[in-house]
């Protein structure tokens, strides 16, 4: 992940990292800085490569963007990765330029719908109070500009979305999503600080989760095909032998080895929420800089290493033991931010009551109901 | 159904030639130095005789004045069917001939051995255990006379992977002389559990092959039974996964029968679970040859009866997203909701439609039977009149 900048002219205050500026040299990345990234990103062994852009919103450094896709796509050429780009972005600043250059480079889109405009209007705030307006609008240029497969989109849940599932799997419907990622607010950075992540327990976000499942489940039944992304994971994972690129269910994490952040400065994260964390004042997961460490520092770091050991359930105390442990993994982030530790103490861990209670639900729905296994099997393999 | 064997031949003149492997042409005006290694066929009557070819092959009608010339052949009009480009072996002699090659046919296969390890209660061209290595330099020789524009060619047995080097040896003679074409390999895969084989065949580094395995229940000793071998399930498997570690095409054949249909929905549970790598899924019907015959009481179930676990076992590997095709089965006896799964699979040459069929509105679409179905075949074959 490239943070190309911080910059953002959205103030949501779910959001961990943003910064309201126009000061583009403290808080937008360098060509220096992102040469440095485009290096230690190929010096990593994998033969596919995701280079997803960052933020802030990185079309207010749009110029670095395309300065970084023609730099990485020539290295390529002598690398033969699979190379892939992805700009995350709430497209309020899309334009025609910025699309012809996604369709000659092959570019997806990730962008921010939370749901309906009133819900999506106040967790994400702009000048102007017209958020959801131009997410709609950039998602419909999107699609007319590069095709309905380039655009995906994410929500994040708040303590006003707890009530509104199905206005919310409405809304992705309504704007011709086929599935939706029903998240959790992660506990860091803004989110902490405005205390919005304990004005809920993990209970209720379940509760969320179930209504919301049950659903779509419904809308399936009714011969339309839609799909809940966290679930189609753990299903990928209980009925395929197929792996996942999903950090937080693997054994060992995929922190610092499956995602990397550079971040705007030259400061390298273990993943996304490390990041976050750091924002909070918390430098553990801050794992070196592009700027004095070397690859090898960065990657044999004890600060990167450590985490992932402990993140092995198969010797996790109480995973180990766990029967659903093949199906689950371990987020060393997570129980650090909760607990003061990479491991934590799963008896009191959110991470370990959310999945147990996916696994436990997700099964007895399969048991139960016949029409729900045959709906289940059509969410592998995506 | 068309006979790709004859000895319904009669030499008309002094023969001069040994058997061959030969290329038959219709082409009377062919160039003179190409002639001395082609037969030409006649089918009609001639306006003066062509001559320096290898051999002539007569027909019926044609009636040509062959007054001083070696080598003609009046040929029964069962082999009728040979045209240009075809090959056939010939043993002038013996009076035998033997069609190797249809150039206009989408389904040549080559029998590469009748030899097999396995000895299968449904097997169609049942083995013989005698030393047939010369069918290998037959091959070699016929492969460069076939078509450039061929599109695919079968291999087939007995089991083709007991020939081992020479296996190789006809694999890369395709891939040399006829380098657009496919190549269809026909094996029970259990050789292939030698991983150091497995290399040698995927060293070949064939552009488009593709390895046809029989798999017949997620249970070992199941598949064993129908096999007739013990050991065959693990070796198969074995095969499948050293094959894909390689990087080669697989597609997994299950013939339905009353030994396997009814763990059919476990079986593709156990594919999409372990072998989801598999390029193709065929589920096919039984084919009345060989030791079906004999066999048949074990294995006979009418295709109605085994709706239920079909359409299960294919919603569950269609909903992984895997390709699965319904293979030799008569639409009229599926479910409609397989249709879209059905393929008319059937080898021209053997393919064949029932007297009752002819009022069927969906003919077309429908695969018809093998021609061994006329020894038995369902008793709810029902036309559609309506489309």
């Amino acid at each position: 992940m490239f943070v190309v900048t911080l910059r953002c002219e959205h103030s949501c205050p779910y959001c961990q990292v943003s910064r309201q500026s126009d000061d583009r040299i403290a808080y937008d990345m360098s060509t220096e800085t992102a040469d440095r990234a485009i290096d230690f990103t190929f010096r990593g062994p994998s033969r596919y490569i995701k280079i997803e852009f960052q933020g802030g919103e990185p079309l207010l450094n749009f110029d670095l963007v395309e300065y970084i896709v023609w730099k990485a796509e020539e290295r390529n050429n002598v690398e033969g990765r699979n190379l892939q780009f992805v700009i995350a972005t709430n497209l309020a600043l899309v334009n025609d330029e910025i699309l012809k250059f996604c369709q000659e480079h092959d570019i997806y889109i990730s962008t921010s719908l939370d749901g309906p405009r009133e819900l999506h209007n106040m967790n994400r705030p702009r000048p102007g109070k017209n958020s959801y307006e131009l997410t709609i609008e950039g998602i419909n240029r999107v699609r007319s500009a590069l095709g309905p497969d380039k655009i995906s989109a994410l929500m994040t849940t708040t303590s006003r979305s707890l009530t509104l599932a199905k206005e919310i799997i409405d809304e992705y419907i309504k704007q011709n999503f086929n599935s939706i990622f029903l998240r959790p607010l992660s506990p860091y950075g803004f989110a902490i600080k405005t205390k919005a992540f304990y004005s809920y327990q993990t209970d209720e976000w379940l509760d969320f989760y179930k209504t919301g499942l049950d659903y779509i489940i419904d809308i399936n039944k009714k011969g339309c095909f839609f799909m809940e992304q966290y679930a189609s994971i753990v299903l990928n994972k209980m009925l395929s032998p197929l792996g996942n690129t999903y950090v937080d269910l693997q054994s060992p994490s995929g922190i610092g080895i499956n995602c990397i952040v550079f971040n705007y400065d030259g400061d390298v994260y273990a993943s996304d929420e490390s990041r976050m964390l750091n924002e909070m004042g918390d430098k553990s997961f801050r794992i070196g800089s592009l700027h004095s460490d070397t690859y090898e520092d960065i990657m044999l770091s004890d600060s990167l290493l450590d985490p992932i050991e402990q993140s092995i359930v198969e010797s996790a105390p109480m995973c180990s033991d766990c029967g659903f442990m093949p199906y689950c993994g371990s987020d060393p982030v997570y129980h650090y931010a909760t607990q003061g530790d990479y491991l934590g103490n799963k008896a009191l861990s959110g991470f370990c009551k959310k999945n147990m209670f996916m696994f436990r639900y997700l099964i007895s729905l399969m048991e139960e109901d016949r029409e729900t296994r045959d709906i289940f099997r059509r969410w592998i393999r995506i | 159904m068309i006979k790709l064997t004859s000895r319904k031949v009669e030499p008309l003149s002094k023969i001069t030639i040994d058997k061959s492997i030969s290329r038959l042409t219709e082409n009377k005006q062919l160039p003179l130095p190409l002639r001395s290694e082609q037969i030409l066929l006649i089918k009609e009557k001639l306006n003066g005789f062509p001559h320096g070819f290898k051999s002539y092959f007569i027909f019926e009608d044609s009636e040509p004045n062959i007054e001083g010339i070696d080598n003609c052949f009046k040929v029964d009009n069962e082999m009728n069917y040979l045209a240009e480009g075809d090959i056939i072996k010939f043993e002038p002699h013996s009076r035998s001939l033997r069609t190797i090659y249809r150039r206009n046919s989408n389904y040549n296969s080559l029998l590469v051995t009748e030899r097999c390890n396995s000895y299968c209660l449904m097997c169609s061209q049942p083995p013989k255990n005698r030393d047939d290595s010369y069918i290998v330099n037959e091959l070699l020789e016929a492969i460069p006379l076939m078509s450039r524009q061929t599109v695919e060619l079968g291999i087939t047995g007995g089991e083709p992977t007991l020939l081992g080097d020479d296996l190789i040896r006809i694999i890369n003679c395709i891939k040399n002389n006829l380098p657009f074409t496919s190549i269809h390999v026909l094996t029970n895969g259990r050789n292939l559990s030698d991983l150091e084989y497995t290399k040698k065949i995927a060293k070949i580094n064939h552009p488009d092959i593709m390895f046809g395995i029989p798999l017949y229940s997620d249970i070992s000793n199941l598949h064993d039974y129908v096999v007739q071998a013990d050991g065959a399930y693990d070796e198969t498997i074995k095969g499948i996964i050293n094959l894909k570690r390689l990087g080669q095409k697989i597609e997994i054949r299950v013939v339905l029968h009353k030994q396997t249909y009814l763990r059919l929905p476990q079986l593709a549970e156990f594919i999409v679970r372990n072998l989801l790598f598999v390029d193709h899924v065929a589920l096919m019907g039984l084919e009345m040859m060989g030791f079906t015959k004999p066999n048949l009481s074990v294995l006979w179930i009418d295709p109605t009866e085994y709706q239920y676990e079909l359409v299960e076992a294919v919603n569950i590997l269609s909903s992984f997203k895997m390709n699965v095709s319904i293979y030799n089965h008569q639409l009229c006896l599926l479910d409609p909701k397989l249709y879209r799964f059905n393929r008319k699979s059937i080898s021209d040459w053997k393919n064949e439609y029932m007297p009752v069929c002819d009022k069927c509105v969906k003919k077309n679409e429908c695969g018809g039977f093998f021609s061994s179905a006329r020894f038995k075949y369902s008793d709810k074959i029902n036309p559609f009149l309506h489309s």
